[in-house]
């Protein structure tokens, strides 16, 4: 189940270099800077982007062959652009059943009631076009792309015309999406914060070309990310939620094979108990300490194993531990303290995580 | 108001006709043209765009003097319709219907690209996406989003069409229910000195030509370009 390309395409000085395999489960991101050349590889796998010079294949089916293009509308792909596009001449329920309609029945296996649902879009059904929200017209695209039952879902950024209440707003359809309609997603992206929260896999992208593709796990546990080239390492946990008093919740992680689930107390209060949630912990809010200290106000003590500590800048080190579960979680400590307390790869310690916000 | 005579109401069903199909014809062939003008960066864009504007500039005599040549018993088109039990277009409807079609594309080409140039690609990418072909984004998203634009083109074609003389005259002659339209036969009136018939026509289309262009312009008002 893959998606595979070849193409060399050229505008002014950009040129874009590909010969790669994308994989199509769940949601992929495409991450890289602005100008890197994310959304023309979106628009080359869409069709949108004209060039003789590309070899298109998504499983079985030959997208592209050369001069060959198979035309956008029989790809069977949905596509969410950047800016909410929705046709200013018809109605809501017209734009979110564009698609429908032309989806043969055979092929269609999400349906209206299922999407408005899914989307929470029943209030929206009966407004004029013009009076929704930046975020209320990007629900409405998403859940047209939807409706016509697409092998693969394409999302230019789609948060990224959006302020932060929006995305707020959309983000939790997002989330939960490629796994809820079993679709594939492949999200491009400029925001590390986005891909930490939704992404399965990341494909790495720079001056025209993909770096390394691999799964989010495998590319938070390294600390030169170019992830963490913003706001500096950071972990991201997977795990549930369980409300054990009011307001309180505990954060109880998915563990790998026969692994001990981690508990976190984190505050505040979420609307979806049952899916699986995302803890991001700055890498600088972990402290570590030898044994475990008393008389302390962090909550979240965790027992450790370090697996390796490389030196950052002049002052500071990353250290990468593994927590009881088989996760990930890396500390930012100064390269003073690992000299004072001697630590090494190996040794057990006790992580002071001072703070994780639950990703929303 | 003086009766209109048979050889008039002639010439205002030939120049009708003339009109009409001009403006169908033109706006089948105007809408791929604007659009690859509005939306493609190719090498051959403007080159494309100085020919659909040649009309504009060129003397009429000049357009319809080739036209004579290529249509004509001698020239290759009418040459290749012979040989295939045809007969040639020179002084025929048909050769007017040509000439017209060439002469007044850019005043259906111009106004459609700049209305498809205001709707931008988007709509229609995203009408492909949602799995509509070709001609299903031409009459459910271009059409409706681009009306204006349409109305403009249609009746700039219309009526320049209408004002068409120095081709017509080159290429058409004056036939009698054939190629005689109006301006010609206005033209045939005022050599032979009847002005009378002469301004009965001529006001009439004067009145006529101004009266459809403050409809059509109130109407577009209304119709105006739709903005994504």
């Amino acid at each position: 189940m893959t998606l595979q390309i070849t193409a060399r395409l050229h505008r002014g000085d950009f040129h874009l270099t590909l010969n790669d395999t994308l994989p199509t489960e769940g949601i992929t991101a495409l991450f890289g800077r602005s100008g890197c050349g994310k959304t023309t590889l979106l628009r080359l796998i869409a069709g949108l982007e004209p060039t003789r010079k590309a070899e298109i294949r998504f499983h079985d089916q030959v997208w592209q062959a050369g001069r060959w293009r198979l035309p956008v509308s029989r790809r069977r792909l949905g596509l969410v652009f950047q800016e909410p596009s929705l046709l200013p001449h018809l109605s809501v329920e017209a734009n979110l059943l564009y698609g429908y309609r032309r989806t043969p029945a055979g092929q269609r296996r999400l349906h209206p009631e299922a999407v408005r649902s899914l989307l929470e879009l029943d209030t929206l059904l009966s407004q004029p076009v013009h009076t929704l929200s930046g975020g209320q017209r990007q629900r409405i695209a998403l859940g047209r792309a939807l409706l016509t039952s697409p092998q693969l879902l394409l999302l230019d950024e789609p948060l990224s015309a959006l302020d932060a209440t929006a995305k707020r707003e959309i983000m939790p359809f997002l989330s939960g999406l490629a796994s809820r309609t079993g679709v594939p997603v492949l999200l491009v992206t400029h925001s590390a914060r986005e891909v930490e929260q939704l992404a399965d896999q990341v494909a790495f992208m720079e001056n025209g070309r993909i770096d390394r593709v691999e799964p989010l796990r495998e590319a938070l546990a390294r600390p030169d990310s170019p992830l963490f080239s913003d706001e500096g390492p950071a972990s991201v946990l997977v795990g549930r939620l369980e409300e054990t008093g009011p307001g309180q919740w505990q954060f109880i992680t998915e563990p790998g094979g026969d692994r001990q689930a981690v508990r976190f107390e984190v505050s505040g209060r979420s609307s979806h108990q049952t899916s699986l949630h995302r803890l991001r912990i700055l890498a600088s809010d972990v402290s570590l300490a030898l044994t475990r200290p008393e008389g302390i106000s962090i909550r979240n003590l965790l027992p450790v194993r370090i697996e390796r500590i490389e030196d950052s800048d002049e002052y500071r080190s990353t250290v990468t531990c593994r927590i009881e579960d088989g996760q990930v979680l890396l500390s930012r400590i100064t390269r003073q303290s690992v000299r004072e307390l001697e630590l090494k790869t190996g040794q057990t310690a006790v992580a002071l995580v001072k703070s994780a916000a639950l990703m929303e | 108001m003086p009766e209109l005579s048979p050889q008039d109401w002639q010439a205002i069903t030939v120049t009708l006709k003339l009109c009409a199909l001009t403006t169908i014809i033109l706006l089948v062939l105007a809408t791929p043209l604007a659009w690859w003008l509005a939306h493609k960066r190719s090498t051959g864009r403007t080159l494309v765009q100085a020919l659909v504007a040649l009309p504009l500039v060129l003397p009429p005599t000049v357009l319809g003097f080739y036209l004579l040549l290529a249509l004509g018993p001698r020239g290759p088109v009418g040459q290749s319709l012979e040989a295939v039990g045809l007969t040639h277009l020179a002084f025929s409807f048909e050769g007017i219907l040509v000439a017209s079609v060439v002469y007044s594309l850019p005043f259906a080409v111009q106004p459609l690209m700049e209305s498809f140039r205001a709707l931008g690609a988007r709509p229609v990418e995203v009408a492909a996406s949602l799995g509509a072909g070709r001609l299903d984004r031409l009459f459910t998203v271009i059409l409706p989003l681009c009306r204006g634009g349409f109305i403009v083109a249609a009746t700039l074609t219309f009526a320049h069409t209408l004002g068409e003389f120095g081709v017509i005259l080159m290429l058409g002659g004056s036939i009698p229910g054939e190629t005689q339209v109006l301006s010609v036969l206005i033209y045939d009136y005022t050599e032979a000195m009847e002005y009378a018939a002469a301004h009965r026509l001529s006001l009439g289309l004067l009145v006529f030509s101004f009266v459809v262009l403050v409809a059509v312009y109130s109407l577009n008002r209304r119709f105006d370009v739709v903005k994504p």
